[in-house]
């Protein structure tokens, strides 16, 4: 396995055929071009792939066994699951419909205008980039010693804290993980929104139309395939999501991905080293769900439009 | 008229509201980086970044990771997505579905897999951060992917090729000279997002145990919030400056295809 460096290095020298005409059947030489790239991914995403599905189905000493996956049913692992779905779905359906809504204002501004360039670049850094920055980003807000926190004690005499420390508990990563979920939902649906002709709008005005029966009639119907399909793509980003959980979250373990840290930093009963990979293979399980109902979508709508 | 400037009012709500929403932790992050003993103004935090070495050190290791990375992604993918078009139209779906695979494998189940591997590559290649390369180029694939297969799509591959090795070039020739300058801002949109993904990432060089940017921030926070919220500021705002001009990278490739 740890050919690779060496394969990926050494090819644009070595596997470059020198004869055979563009056209026909491709020579053993040609496939050796695809070589380098097969192994690394090989190597490097399809085996740690394999060894945490298959991992998931072995017990310490490597015997066949479905222990891993039933504990996934019981106690505070599925608790966990159950609490991961939640927090996704939840912040999946606000960050879609705040997302939209930005979408709009920025999709009828000036497509080469500052405003929309702004956003959009800001979404960018905050859909895929933000982690643990954003974690901090939150402490300094809405934290013990936070901006906000401070002002509303001080001057409105609200202590946020009061109940309990929800910032570090499920409310809190609800209200940070919309900072990621409703700039994802821009990036996604902005295409969307772009795909809409002015001359549709002119040709329901003309008709006699008003804005609520173009949205009603025309806008809407175009847009709930979209709107699905990204609402599913958040909710499977925020299920993946790890970083900036874990930089909030330093004590306990509310959600999967922190489990999977639990079982990676050695809080490993004996005789469960496996159940890390089962838990592996059920985010990964509802991660595709989402996904392939995204594709069906997709596919269910190419045939209408056509 | 009367539903244009009902359009206008609720476009400037949406806008003020969420603006506000997402830039006071901007400002908050600002004004808890600046506090000072007794309510008073300071700039501590942000000059002891530099002086901060474990801090240094991980920014280092970040920058060189996202050069190396951004790198290895190319090598692999640029060439052999190129041969693919030529010559291995059947490798198509398979490249594909390989490229976009890390997108419904959470990093943190690929952690999980990679963590035995690992022992192998530090076994054999040391324990350098540097390593973390390989876990990263599988990281930055679909995005990478995506780009050079819009900018390959952009350019008559075929025909370029063909005239190119009538005229004697070799296929090195044709991929360094033809094919790389043709598609090179779909290439330099591929580094630039390669690199604000390395330089953001956290959660497979935090749980294999290397020191980056971001698990250096996160264990400085233990102890001082005021040094990792003024790093985390500049962070977003790094990854601004590249996505901002990355946004006019994409605008000049639609202009010379109009152009053209």
């Amino acid at each position: 396995m740890t050919s690779v460096a060496p394969v990926a290095a050494a090819k644009p020298g070595g596997s470059t055929p020198k004869k055979g005409g563009a056209a026909g059947r491709p020579s053993v030489a040609a496939w050796l071009v695809a070589v380098p790239f097969l192994a690394f991914v090989g190597t490097f995403l399809v085996y740690p792939t394999v060894l945490v599905l298959f991992g998931a189905f072995q017990d310490s000493n490597g015997a066949f066994t479905f222990d891993n996956l039933t504990t996934l049913f019981t106690g505070v692992v599925f608790d966990a699951f159950v609490r991961s779905i939640e927090l996704s779905a939840l912040t999946a359906v606000i960050g879609a419909i705040f997302g939209a809504l930005l979408t709009w204002a920025i999709a009828v501004g000036n497509p080469d205008g500052m405003l929309r360039r702004t956003v959009v670049a800001g979404s960018g850094v905050l859909a895929q980039f933000g982690g643990v920055p954003l974690a901090f980003a939150f402490l300094a807000t809405v934290g013990f010693e936070g901006l906000v926190t401070k002002f509303l004690r001080d001057n409105v005499g609200i202590d946020l804290f009061a109940g309990s420390a929800w910032l570090f508990d499920l409310p809190g990563l609800t209200l940070v993980y919309t900072f990621f979920q409703i700039p994802l939902m821009v990036i996604v649906f902005l295409p969307a929104l772009d795909g809409l002709r002015p001359q549709w709008r002119e040709a329901n005005a003309s008709l006699g139309g008003t804005s609520w029966t173009y949205w009603r009639h025309v806008g809407g119907p175009i847009l709930t395939p979209p709107f699905l399909g990204a609402l599913l793509l958040l909710f499977a980003n925020a299920f993946s999501a790890y970083a900036t959980a874990a930089a909030l979250v330093s004590q306990g373990s509310p959600i999967v991905p922190l489990q999977i840290r639990g079982f990676l930093t050695g809080e490993v009963v004996l005789g469960q080293e496996n159940l890390g990979k089962a838990l592996g293979l059920g985010m990964v399980i509802v991660v595709s769900i989402a996904m392939g109902v995204n594709v069906l979508l997709q596919k269910r709508v190419a045939k209408w439009v056509r | 008229m009367g539903s244009l400037v009902k359009q206008r009012v609720l476009r400037t709500i949406i806008l003020l509201i969420l603006g506000v929403y997402f830039i006071l932790p901007l400002i908050a992050m600002a004004e808890f980086s600046t506090r000072g003993k007794g309510g008073s103004r300071s700039l501590e935090s942000w000059t002891s970044i530099v002086d901060d070495e474990g801090l240094m050190e991980a920014l280092v290791n970040s920058l060189l990771l996202s050069v190396t990375s951004a790198v290895l992604m190319l090598v692999l993918l640029v060439p052999t997505m190129a041969w693919i078009r030529l010559r291995l139209p059947q490798l198509q779906r398979l490249v594909e579905f390989l490229c976009l695979l890390p997108l419904a494998i959470p990093a943190i189940v690929l952690v999980v897999g990679m963590a035995p591997l690992y022992a192998w590559v530090n076994f054999f290649l040391g324990d350098s951060p540097l390593t973390l390369t390989f876990a990263y180029t599988i990281l930055v694939l679909p995005f990478a992917y995506r780009a050079v297969d819009a900018g390959l799509a952009a350019i008559d591959l075929k025909t370029l090729a063909e005239a190119a090795r009538s005229l004697g070039a070799s296929w090195f020739t044709v991929l360094w000279k033809i094919v790389v300058p043709n598609i090179r801002v779909a290439l330099i949109g591929a580094s630039l997002l390669s690199v604000a993904l390395v330089l953001g990432e956290f959660t497979i060089a935090s749980l294999l145990n290397f020191d980056t940017l971001q698990v250096q921030v996160n264990l400085l926070g233990k102890r001082n919030a005021g040094v990792s919220i003024a790093v985390s500021l500049l962070c977003l705002l790094f990854a601004f400056v590249l996505l901002f001009a990355l946004s006019y990278v994409g605008q000049r490739r639609r202009q010379t295809v109009v152009e053209e």
